[in-house]
């Protein structure tokens, strides 16, 4: 391999995975643009979505490749019962634990939201385990569980390419761009994002002028875990690895993301899980893989020295 | 009046747990060898001076730090490395101790200078970066720190010539005990001393306390310091319980989460507050999952093949509901300081206002 082969190599893995960071990094920076919670329990829904997906899967006794090799069909209720899933457990949980808390100090649906993450953490565990065990016989709850890739790992380029191009690649491309052009247009030109536009800027006045604040929120909620779900199958097919305790991990990349891009901007979020995958990519080939999260977290640092408010990231000014 | 009362009670919970503490022991020797917990209660008082370390920071000056693992860790490792025969510095107890108090505060202030101007989310989302990188660093730095396996094995601690064997649990017990005290003392003194009443003006209304003549860098900058030494210090109190610092992987986000529950279930602000709190979540994690394991291994009723059977596996469930629920009724934690409360009264009707909902009195 080339040296430039090994750099565009590289570039197609951490975009790849950065386009799922960015997927993620919506539903975080959605909840926060809206109502200014970091919401902690994001990683750990996503890491559910994948435990249903593996789930589904097993009952569909889909273990290993489909075939035809290409993209198999059969995986299509994934891609609608999972979003669907998350998409109601985020709801739920809005409505459960940080509804009641709206009015509350900052501080509270925050903790609340580290707690929801608990929660979810321990379910997992239990998933990989006996009562709903799927593929691991119940005794390695807390193991990594393999997952199968959805559609096929042939070269596109050509058996004697060094450069790998998958139909894997191409599922993160396709199923993730269009959601983030789709998310922008939403909250662009739609009622609902006029809607949500509103709430985030002033809940009162919006209030004031006939905007159902709670149902905004709840709408964001909907999406923000929608995304989640649709990134979980994307990431369980490209990974091939989940485990119970990803959601940290993965939910981690995706808050730096966000919080680089500038937390609030949807576009600051795709910039910013783009940016992270890439430089995991670069960090893996040419420094070392267990120094990747401490540059990653450097660059963080030094950005928001420089930056406080991130990348893309609007300056508040504090109200007196 | 009333306030006068409740007072007086908050400050006296403070000694009575100690007063608690001081008869475990004896207690302990009333019931049979499974029931007995002072060999298991070290634990808590070393949580209980991460909690206030984590207080000074988060309950005092309202800046929200998830990553004060970190520096528990530097400390255990700064400890072992002074202290380990491996190692040429072979420092005793008390000079390791200080030393490493010493380097806890400055590792608060490198962590402290370039983000102090950050905003609380911010600040959350760095400091929970720190506390990953520093985790992995000391995993992969292994000719200095031993990767994986931790430093081991620690000498036991002597103090004023007297060596504190772990095994035997009364010494070293009443010895953490006495740790304790002198860190509440401190913890008092600092927060009714002029740099105490900065960190809590900071926490109200930042901008307020600037035009009052605080500046906010030196006075976050210290509340960080201090933090991290106290921090520190448990982490070498833990080493030196351990005899070990064990793997890095033990200083992970989950302790930075159990301390900011004691301070937030046990009641922010308030030293009371933070050592009840110690008591509830240690107590809870390392006392009675143990002990429920066994009990449940003796009846024969737990299955390791069933994961729902084991005791332990319900950890983060329980602590995740308590956050919730805390969050939900009890926000200001199980004993609030007064002030904190009314605050928190305070900010949630302006909120509340701010949103349009009016309360109803």
């Amino acid at each position: 391999m080339t040296n430039t082969e090994v750099i565009i190599q590289q570039l197609i893995i951490g975009l790849s995975n950065g386009m799922i960071i960015a997927l993620i990094a919506l539903g975080y920076t959605m909840v926060y643009g809206i109502i200014e919670l970091i919401n902690f329990a994001h990683g750990d829904l996503f890491m559910l979505g994948t435990f249903l997906a593996l789930t589904i899967l097993g009952v569909l006794g889909i273990d290993q490749l489909p075939e035809p090799a290409m993209i198999s069909w059969s995986v299509l209720p994934l891609f609608i019962a999972v979003p669907l899933f998350c998409a109601g457990l985020n709801w739920s949980v809005d409505r459960l634990a940080y509804r009641p808390l709206r009015s509350a100090p900052r501080l509270a649906p925050l903790v609340s939201a580290i707690g929801v993450s608990f929660v979810f953490v321990n379910i997992g565990l239990f998933w990989g385990g006996v009562p709903m065990d799927v593929f691991s016989g119940g005794v390695a709850a807390a193991a990594p569980k393999d997952f199968p890739a959805l559609v096929s790992t042939d070269n596109l380029l050509g058996e004697d390419s060094n450069i790998f191009v998958t139909w894997n690649e191409v599922l993160v491309f396709g199923m993730t761009l269009p959601m983030m052009i789709a998310l922008s247009l939403l909250v662009k030109f739609t009622r609902l994002g006029k809607a949500m536009r509103a709430v985030a800027q002033n809940q009162m006045a919006a209030r004031l002028m006939g905007v159902d604040v709670d149902r905004v929120i709840g709408a964001t909620f909907l999406i923000g875990g929608a995304l989640a779900g649709i990134a979980s199958v994307v990431y369980a097919s490209y990974n091939q690895t989940i485990y119970f305790q990803m959601g940290f991990r993965v939910g981690m990349d995706a808050f730096t993301a966000a919080v680089l891009g500038g937390i609030g901007s949807l576009p600051g979020a795709v910039l910013g899980g783009i940016l992270i995958g890439v430089v995991r990519a670069a960090s893996d080939q040419y420094i070392a893989t267990e120094w990747t999260n401490v540059v990653v977290f450097t660059i963080l640092i030094v950005v928001l020295t420089f930056r406080p408010s991130g990348l893309l990231g609007a300056h508040v000014r504090e109200k007196v | 009046m009333l306030g006068g009362i409740r007072r007086g009670l908050v400050v006296n919970a403070v000694w009575v747990l100690f007063a608690v503490a001081a008869v475990i022991p004896f207690l302990d020797m009333l019931v049979p060898q499974e029931y007995r917990i002072a060999g298991l209660m070290r634990p808590i008082f070393i949580f209980a001076i991460l909690g206030l370390g984590l207080n000074i920071v988060t309950g005092y000056t309202g800046l929200l730090n998830l990553g004060i693992a970190a520096f528990m860790a530097i400390g255990a490792y700064s400890y072992a490395i002074l202290t380990c025969e491996i190692y040429p510095f072979r420092l005793g107890f008390t000079a390791a101790l200080a030393i490493t108090i010493g380097i806890g505060a400055m590792a608060g202030v490198v962590l402290g200078l370039p983000t102090i101007r950050l905003r609380g989310d911010y600040l959350a989302i760095v400091t929970l970066g720190f506390g990953e990188m520093v985790q992995d660093s000391l995993k992969n730095l292994d000719n200095i720190t031993q990767g994986t396996q931790g430093i081991n094995p620690l000498p036991a601690p002597a103090v004023f010539g007297h060596t504190l064997g772990m095994q035997t649990i009364l010494p070293s017990y009443y010895f953490f005990l006495a740790l304790v005290g002198i860190v509440v003392v401190f913890s008092r003194n600092l927060e009714h001393s002029r740099v105490g009443r900065s960190w809590i003006s900071i926490r109200e209304d930042e901008i307020a306390a600037t035009c009052m003549g605080i500046n906010p860098v030196k006075v976050k900058l210290l509340a960080f310091a201090m933090g991290a030494a106290l921090a520190s210090m448990s982490g070498g109190l833990w080493a030196a319980y351990l005899g070990s610092t064990g793997e890095p992987g033990n200083y992970d986000f989950q302790i930075s989460i159990i301390a900011l529950c004691i301070v937030i279930i046990g009641g922010m602000g308030n030293i009371g507050g933070v050592l009840l709190g110690a008591f509830v979540m240690i107590g809870f994690n390392s006392i009675l999952l143990v002990k429920l394991t066994t009990l449940l291994q003796q009846k024969g009723w737990m299955n390791t093949q069933n994961v729902l059977t084991v005791p332990g596996n319900w950890k983060y469930m329980i602590f995740g509901l308590a956050l919730i629920l805390a969050m939900r009724f009890k926000p200001e934690g199980l004993l609030p300081s007064r002030q904190l409360k009314a605050e928190l009264h305070e900010a949630a009707d302006e909120r509340r206002s701010k949103q349009g909902k009016v309360r109803v009195p």
